[in-house]
């Protein structure tokens, strides 16, 4: 069976519009804390969940919206939550970073690799009580220097778990590039533990599919967990209101703010030498000019505007498809606010 | 010569006249040349370094490094998140003068933000101390004002031994910024006035660590607490005293050493004594205090303010699970009221019939 760009494009289309629809929201402050968007990695995440059915388990990091959505969890209902309802997915008690299905097997943690050892659990109870089942964790390249991470692997290679392990890469780990953090090459790192490995671009929902599939069946069948590595962007970076794509985008507003107390320390008497000073000045401005040459910022790193490349050759189609899940999507939103819990309103 | 500066500030700016002092000092975790990147300016990278995703290993590493000869101070994003790396603190940090029979110690001072109200979930809004000053060997401060926070800062720094050094984010400038707002206006929190901004010293000096600090008198109660609690704790006897009930406020600073003697004073004083905790109530410093005020043999009353459950993301709910000032003084209204009735015998009897 191919992959179907047809039947892909609208579950990452809708899982994007949702995550703009919620973007909106927490720039109106009505969410309050941090939000972890996963705009950029649609496809990756379509491309694995589309092959999802019943018994299979999700082990879902900070950003776990666009996998449940794509499940089949009622969008409204994780709106409801991320806006504190009581009638949302988890009674408000949540939020976007501990979502929560137990009809999907679907479980989120903000705890940076604890979808490892999740995974490997989902797993275990896939082997006894559900044989064929198979439980997939996603989670960045960042949480593959996290030892809970690396161990579950580990422990799903000895004990052939069924887990697909989905390494979601955008080079950033939280607000440092990867390149400067990881030592060694990730595919080789799971490779090493007994992992078979699979390498995809992220951005293209049709391969992220193929490969899936080979690594899905590889794991309902016995032969032990794999290791999905795929590469993607992420437009917002790590959260909403990322410092540094803020400079990038308003420097007028946000360069003084960091560069008055920045230039007033770098002078400052007592402290290193000259040299060591403007080596870290040197790691503070790549760190800002990384951020503006960063492929995130490019249009062909968008899985959709790629995706639409292609459905473009049907472009009445294209369009009666994306109208539909446009008015669908603001239908949510807006039966949300119909109905406001008076206690949270 | 005092200056004014934010929370944060005043901590980093304490932290950088040890580091000009000391070069021993060395500044790693995660994103750490971002967050502290004023730091990285002026002590280079060498110094102020960034750590992979990688608790366990970084902490444990900071910790080694402590033992030979290093001053690391070690940050991490959030309290919460020392549940990845708690055997470096718990078995290791903690245990070295143990083990060593005295001769050997680990001195780092483990930085994280901690406590909520900005809506950020169950997972990343604890608080934490009293799990921490559970264990024999960790120093647990816990400061409220920016010129304590500089101050125990240095103290921190000098010590001979591990140090948890927790920071309210509702105090700090750059962790609400960046954890809670992002660069909007369209949100507000609850923030104190005087603990996110206030006046410190020209130059910094240690303060002393275990030596809590009385923030304000009174006659009919004495409220104890720590970190926003103390802001928290002062804004109800304001509205305590416009009621009649007059509360002293005492800031504990640090959780580990406790400062028994300054509890024990204030609760003989005044014969009533509230504990508001944001950390979790049970098994915690609100017992805690309970336990040494019976082991000195005082009889006062007693009530706490404390968290009770996993904080919920809900801002509403958050609110109400968080000590806020309706709790606390709706406590020390319930905890004095008793004994300032002066009801008739004859009267309290009809009202038990």
């Amino acid at each position: 069976m191919p992959s179907d760009l047809w039947s892909l494009y609208p579950l990452m289309l809708k899982s994007r519009l949702f995550e703009e629809a919620t973007a909106q929201l927490w720039r109106e402050g009505l969410i309050s804390g941090e939000l972890h968007l996963g705009t950029g990695e649609e496809a990756i995440i379509a491309g694995v969940v589309a092959q999802l059915g019943a018994g299979d388990a999700l082990a879902l990091d900070h950003r776990g919206s666009a996998a449940l959505i794509m499940r089949g969890v009622e969008p409204g209902m994780i709106l409801r939550e991320l806006l504190g309802y009581p009638d949302g997915l988890c009674g408000g008690q949540g939020g976007h970073m501990h979502l929560f299905s137990k009809e999907y097997l679907a479980a989120s943690s903000g705890i940076i690799g604890a979808a490892g050892p999740c995974a490997a659990g989902f797993a275990l109870a896939a082997q006894v009580n559900h044989p064929g089942a198979v439980a997939v964790a996603f989670f960045g390249e960042g949480a593959m220097n996290q030892g809970m991470l690396l161990e579950s692997m580990n422990l799903a290679s000895v004990w052939k778990l069924p887990v697909l392990f989905v390494c979601k890469d955008d080079g950033w780990a939280i607000t440092s590039q990867s390149s400067q953090s990881t030592g060694g090459d990730l595919n080789e790192r799971a490779h090493s533990l007994g992992l078979t490995t699979y390498d995809v671009d992220g951005r293209d929902v049709c391969a992220v599919w193929e490969v899936a599939h080979t690594a899905l069946q590889s794991a309902r069948s016995g032969q032990g967990p794999g290791f999905l590595h795929a590469t993607c962007v992420h437009f917002e970076g790590h959260f909403l209101g990322f410092q540094l794509i803020r400079v990038v985008r308003d420097p007028l507003k946000e360069m003084p703010e960091i560069a008055t107390p920045l230039t007033q320390s770098f002078m400052q008497p007592g402290g290193a030498a000259l040299r060591e000073r403007l080596a870290g000045l040197k790691t503070i401005i790549g760190s800002i000019l990384s951020t503006l040459h960063d492929p995130r910022r490019e249009l062909t790193s968008d899985p959709l505007v790629r995706a639409r490349i292609t459905l473009q050759q049907d472009s009445s189609r294209l369009r009666e498809l994306e109208d539909q899940i446009a008015s669908e999507i603001s239908q949510v939103v807006a039966s949300v606010f119909a109905s406001v819990p008076q206690e949270a309103s | 010569m005092m200056r004014n500066m934010f929370f944060t500030q005043a901590i980093d700016d304490a932290l950088a006249q040890a580091m000009a002092a000391d070069p021993r000092i060395i500044l790693f975790g995660e994103d750490v040349p971002l967050i502290r990147r004023n730091l990285l300016a002026r002590f280079g990278p060498d110094r102020v370094r960034n750590a992979p995703i990688s608790e366990s290993a970084f902490l444990g590493a900071g910790v080694a490094a402590a033992m030979a000869g290093l001053r690391p101070v070690v940050e991490m994003y959030m309290v919460d998140f020392l549940g990845v790396c708690m055997d470096a603190l718990l078995n290791h940090a903690a245990k070295v003068a143990a083990f060593s029979g005295g001769k050997w110690s680990a001195p780092l001072v483990v930085r994280c933000p901690c406590s909520g109200g900005y809506g950020d979930g169950g997972q990343h809004e604890q608080s934490l101390w009293g799990w921490l000053a559970h264990i024999p060997g960790l120093t647990v401060i816990v400061p409220s004002t920016p010129a304590d926070a500089g101050g125990l800062m240095l103290a921190a720094l000098q010590l001979d031994g591990p140090v948890i050094f927790l920071e309210s984010k509702l105090l700090s400038e750059t962790w609400l910024e960046f954890l809670g707002s992002g660069g909007r206006a369209t949100v507000q929190y609850a923030v104190p006035a005087s603990g996110r901004r206030g006046p410190v010293l020209k130059k910094w000096e240690a303060l002393p660590i275990g030596k809590a600090a009385l923030r304000r008198t009174g006659v009919d109660l004495s409220i104890v607490s720590l970190g926003i609690g103390v802001h928290r704790a002062l804004e109800a006897a304001e509205r305590l005293e416009e009621e009649g009930l007059s509360a002293n406020v005492l800031d504990l600073r640090t959780v580990s050493p406790l400062d028994r003697t300054a509890l024990c004073e204030l609760a003989s004083q005044t014969g009533h004594l509230l504990v508001v905790d944001e950390d979790y109530q049970g098994f915690g410093l609100s017992g805690e205090v309970a336990a040494l005020l019976l082991e000195a043999g005082l009889s006062v009353k007693y009530a706490r303010v404390c968290t009770q459950t996993t904080i919920p993301y809900a801002r509403h709910l958050e609110d109400q699970t968080l000590p806020n000032v309706e709790r606390i003084c709706a406590a020390a209204r319930e905890l004095v009221q008793p004994s300032r009735q002066d009801v008739p015998e004859g009267e309290l009897d009809a009202k038990s019939s």
